[in-house]
Order: structure tokens, then C-alpha cells, then sequence
């Protein structure tokens, strides 16, 4: 069974089709990254998948469940979890109170749980603990009292991947995890995403960078001008002709 | 390890904080037993505490914007005034049917209003502000209109009443410090984290699972429980009720203080209420240019602390931490 299944997924804005009969499945674990050039409808499609868009006509099924057209919070609580391309942190928080945000699925209580500080100790000191957890995996542990904004970017990207972990996602959605990342980051976010998905979360990204792609990724999809041009592992994705003229043949040309 | 508690003794631990905190104490002990005028200053400096603590919950907390809960002051203020005074209730239970009649306000004006965002949000809010100023005004009947309502008795229970001005003040003072620690409660709460969460950004926020038009309305209806509770101690306090009480005029003061003070900190509303309701006071020597000197002194507050009088500290800090490098 598939994770992710995206059915005929078409998307118009005004006169302009961002999407066409775009049709995919994720598998239940492992790494997927989708490619395009720019403009190719890739953050689009996961606009509708993670409910801040609904898709013109098509549908969206996680598991068993159709989640087309349903409200972000509602697809997040099913377990799917996304960041977002210009980084979407809280801020003013600090860097640990962000990824405890993160742990809001997964713990309980409203205004009596905030008067009764004694009773919510213990969960409070969960919450804490799971976050501190992630912030070592990410290597943001000596970041944890500094507030977000204060963060180099690519930190920032870091922590809103490890805040999205916080809320354990069935799957997770990167959109361009490594833009604005040096070779260094993006080599440790390799890493970091080799373990997620080893861990048992699928992970489904959206990305620029071909080393990072080509590295990770069990699977390839192409998207361009809103059209699935191709589908497969990383070898054959690297030898389908469409692909090479649409968006590896365009790279070379603009190196020439 | 545990930087949650850290933080906020780090925050109790800051000396020019202990300072201001030392200093606003010297002066409510001094006010105590030196009694006078400046006793009932303080009165309003603690309600209004109450009131800009709600607020803070909304707009410093949750980001959002509220220019009508002097609205919610004033069902509350209104339902103790009438009840205690035309029908001769007891004032604690008047302030309960007050209290509820806040929260059925604010869930019947928070749900569809609370689907706005930023400038209409305001405006909508600032239209309910109106609206209840014009109720008091116009439903004579019931409010006795411009004329108000007197003869409002104290807080108290049975024949055990607060009616001395000390009295009263300690109970001000008491009734302000659990609605600031109630406020600080919920912000370290889950609660509280949804809140922030929020006002950091509503995509992020609901990307996390957060049901963002669901917290947005308890964050309305704690904060205008809050103005419904200082609305009712306004009018036991003074005695005395009318549509001006809780007029616009409210409002500004309230916003005043709560950027003066420091919005979204713990301290903020109280310092605020005490820097406003005593600056124009500390003028009076002054005279004609007493507005004028005022004005200029929030002015100034505003362009060298720009987050309010409780970021100081931290502004400090950091401006000697820059200097030795």
C-alpha cells in the first residue's frame, strides 16, 4: 500500500494550469523528491497536498483516507507534516520553545493544565525532553536559549525540519530543505534525512540541489510546466531524455 | 536542562527589574499607610492591571488586535451596577451573572468576528466598543444613561464587606497579582504555547496542527473574562458607573499601557498601568503644560524602549555586552 497517493491532480489558476492530471504514489517509507524547474507547479502541488490549496479537480489520499480539500490542521493531526519554503519559524520564541509548538499533536491540556502547573509538570518535562532530544540531533543543542530570528539561515532551516520531527510525522514535507544551505549543512542535512527515513518516516521533498537529490532520494519525479514527466529511481530518472531536455539540458546550457 | 524556568528567573533575577519591582512596592506600601489621594490612583493603576493583563493574553500573546473590550467592561460593570444596586443582589454573585454574560458576549461576538484579520479585525472590534457605549447611553431604563448608576456597595460577602479605601486597594492589589500569575501560567502552558505560536505565524502554526480559529477565541474569551472582571471591580471600587467608564477613552488609556509597559511580557501591563495612571499625576506641578509634558514622556519611553518599559533590561544588557567588544 502507498503512503501518498495523488489522483489526476489538476490545478488552474485563472487561465494558467499550474498542475495537469498530475498522478503519484509515495511508498510508506523511504525518500521521494520531486524536481522541476522553476515554476513547474512543485510547490503547488504541495500546497494541496498539505491542505493550503485544493486542487481543481483530483485527489489527494493518505493511507486510506481522502484528505482533498481538508483543512491543514486537520491533515497534520493524520500525520502528515510540512515546512515550507521561506522559513516559517515562530520568531520570538526561542529555539527549544519552537520545537515544543511542534509537540502540540501529541500532548494534551488547555486552561486547567495551565493553572495546575503541578499536574502538567510531568508532561511539561516530556515535552521538554523530546524537544532537547531533537535539538541534539540537529545539532542545534547549544542554540537552545537564543531566539529563532537570531539564527544563521541555514539553523533556521534545521530547526524548522526539527520542529516538524517534533510532531512525528508519518510523512514528512520539505520544501527545498537545502536552499541557502553551504556544502557542509547541506552534506549534515543528508545525513539527517537518511536517518529520518531509516527511523521509519517517509520523507517526500521538494529540491534544487541535484548532490542532495541524487544522494538521498530512492525516488525521483519530475514535474514540468505543471506535467509529470517522469517517475523513478535516481538511474533512470538520469537517463529519461525528457528529463535531460527539460531540466538537466537546460542546467548544462546555462553552464555553457 | 531546564531553560523554560531559566528564562523566567533570569527575568526575576535582572537587577534593574528587581529595581523597578522594589520601587513599585516602596510606593504601594507608602501609598498604605500615607493613605490620600494617591490611594485611589492606585486603585485604578491595579484594576486597569486586570483589564491590559486580558489584553496582553490577545494581542501580546496571540498577535491579534482588539480595540473593543472596554465593551466587555462594561456588560460586567453594568450587570454588578444594576443588579447590586436597583435589585439588591449581592455583589459577588452580580459579578458572576456579569462574568457569564461576558463570556456568551464573546463567544457570540468572538466566533464570526475572530474570522478577520489585522486592520479589519480592529475595525470590527473597535464597532462593538461603540456599540456597547451607545447601549449604556441609550438604554435609560436600565442604565439610567448619561446620569450612571451611584450608590454601587462594596465588594464583600453577607456583612463582611471591603469598603475602606485600604481595603479595597489590598484586595486590588491582591485579585491583580493572580490575574498576572494566571496570564504567566498560561503562557508556559500548552495553552499558552498555541497562543505564541499563533502570533508567530498562523501557516506554521496550523501546518503543526493547531486549530488556529480555535485558540484565537479562547484567547478572546480569556482576555475578555479578564475585562469583565475588571470591569465589576471598577464599579464595587468606586461606587459609581456611567457610559463614560468604559467609553473610548478606555481603550486608548489601555493600549497606552500596554505598549508603554512592554506588550507580550509578564510585566508589562502592571508596569504600564502604573507608569500611566501616575505620570499625568506626577505633573501636576506643571500645570497648563501637564498634557504636553506627559505626552512627551511616552514619547520618549517609546522611542528608547520601543518594546515597552519591561524591555529595558534587556536592552541594557545588551548594549553594555556591546560595548567591551
Amino acid at each position: 500500500m502507498s503512503m501518498l497517493r495523488l489522483d489526476s491532480i489538476t490545478r488552474r489558476f485563472g487561465g494558467l494550469v499550474a498542475l495537469e492530471n498530475v498522478s503519484l504514489e509515495i511508498q510508506t517509507s523511504g525518500i521521494t523528491a520531486i524536481i522541476g524547474p522553476n515554476g513547474a507547479g512543485k510547490t503547488t502541488l504541495f500546497n494541496i497536498i498539505s491542505g493550503f490549496n485544493t486542487p481543481s479537480a483530483g485527489r489527494v489520499l493518505f493511507g486510506d483516507d481522502d484528505i482533498t480539500g481538508i483543512a491543514p490542521e486537520l491533515i497534520a493531526r493524520r500525520g502528515l507534516i510540512r515546512t515550507f519554503q521561506l522559513v516559517q519559524l515562530f520568531d520570538e520564541l526561542s529555539v527549544l520553545e519552537n520545537v515544543k509548538v511542534g509537540r502540540h499533536l501529541h500532548t494534551r491540556g488547555g486552561l486547567l493544565m495551565a493553572f495546575l502547573p503541578r499536574l502538567a509538570a510531568r508532561r511539561e518535562a516530556e515535552v521538554e525532553a523530546a524537544a532537547q532530544a531533537l535539538l541534539r540531533q540537529t545539532g542545534l543543542a547549544d542554540r537552545a536559549c537564543v531566539p529563532a530570528s537570531a539564527l544563521p539561515y541555514g539553523q533556521k532551516r534545521l530547526l524548522e525540519i526539527a520542529r516538524a520531527l517534533a510532531a512525528e510525522p508519518k510523512l514528512l514535507l520539505l520544501d527545498e530543505p537545502a536552499a541557502g544551505l553551504n556544502r557542509e549543512e547541506t552534506l549534515r542535512l543528508a545525513e539527517l534525512l537518511r536517518a529520518v527515513a531509516a527511523a521509519g518516516t517517509a520523507v517526500l521533498l521538494i529540491e534544487h540541489d541535484m548532490t542532495l537529490v541524487m544522494n538521498v532520494a530512492a525516488q525521483i519525479a519530475v514535474l514540468d510546466f505543471g506535467r509529470l514527466i517522469a517517475n523513478g529511481t535516481p538511474a533512470e530518472v538520469r537517463q529519461n531524455p525528457d528529463v535531460i531536455a527539460a531540466y538537466l539540458g537546460q542546467a548544462e546550457a546555462a553552464l555553457a | 536542562m531546564n531553560s523554560l524556568t531559566s528564562t523566567w528567573a533570569k527575568r526575576g533575577s535582572n537587577p534593574v527589574l528587581l529595581a523597578v519591582w522594589g520601587l513599585a512596592s516602596a510606593l504601594v506600601v507608602y501609598v498604605l499607610i500615607r493613605g490620600g489621594y494617591l490611594m485611589s490612583v492606585l486603585q485604578i493603576a491595579a484594576i486597569y492591571t486586570v483589564f491590559v493583563t486580558g489584553l496582553n493574553i490577545f494581542m501580546g500573546y496571540t498577535g491579534q488586535v482588539s480595540f473593543g473590550h472596554n465593551a466587555f467592561a462594561a456588560v460586567s460593570g453594568y450587570t454588578s451596577a444594576v443588579l447590586t444596586a436597583t435589585y439588591n443582589w449581592e455583589p459577588l454573585p452580580a459579578a458572576a451573572v456579569g462574568l457569564g454574560g461576558v463570556l456568551l458576549c464573546a463567544l457570540i461576538i468572538g466566533y464570526p468576528t475572530l474570522r478577520l484579520r489585522g486592520h479589519y479585525l480592529a475595525m470590527a472590534t473597535l464597532a462593538i466598543g461603540l456599540i456597547a457605549y451607545d447601549v449604556a447611553v441609550e438604554w435609560g431604563s436600565v442604565t439610567q444613561g448619561y446620569m450612571g448608576i451611584s450608590g454601587i456597595p462594596p465588594i464583600g460577602i453577607g456583612r463582611w464587606t471591603v469598603a475602606s479605601d485600604r481595603g479595597i486597594l489590598v484586595l486590588l492589589i491582591i485579585v491583580a497579582a493572580i490575574g498576572m500569575f494566571a496570564a504567566a501560567g498560561i503562557r508556559r502552558s500548552r495553552l499558552g504555547r498555541a497562543f505564541v505560536a499563533i502570533a508567530g505565524s498562523e501557516n506554521a502554526a496550523r501546518a503543526l496542527g493547531i486549530d488556529v480559529s480555535h485558540y484565537k477565541l479562547v484567547a478572546f474569551l480569556i482576555s475578555a473574562f479578564y475585562a469583565g472582571v475588571a470591569g465589576s471591580l471598577f464599579v464595587h471600587a468606586i461606587g459609581f458607573v456611567s457610559p463614560e467608564v468604559f467609553g473610548l477613552h478606555m481603550v486608548v488609556l489601555a493600549f497606552t499601557m500596554l505598549y508603554i509597559g512592554g506588550i507580550g511580557t509578564f510585566v508589562g501591563p502592571a508596569l504600564g498601568a502604573l507608569i500611566v495612571t501616575l505620570l499625568p499625576e506626577s505633573f501636576r506641578t506643571f500645570n497648563e503644560y501637564q498634557d504636553l509634558a506627559y505626552g512627551a514622556v511616552l514619547i520618549l519611553i517609546l522611542i528608547y524602549a520601543p518594546g515597552g518599559v519591561a524591555s529595558l533590561p534587556k536592552l541594557l544588557s545588551s548594549s553594555s555586552r556591546r560595548k567591551p567588544a
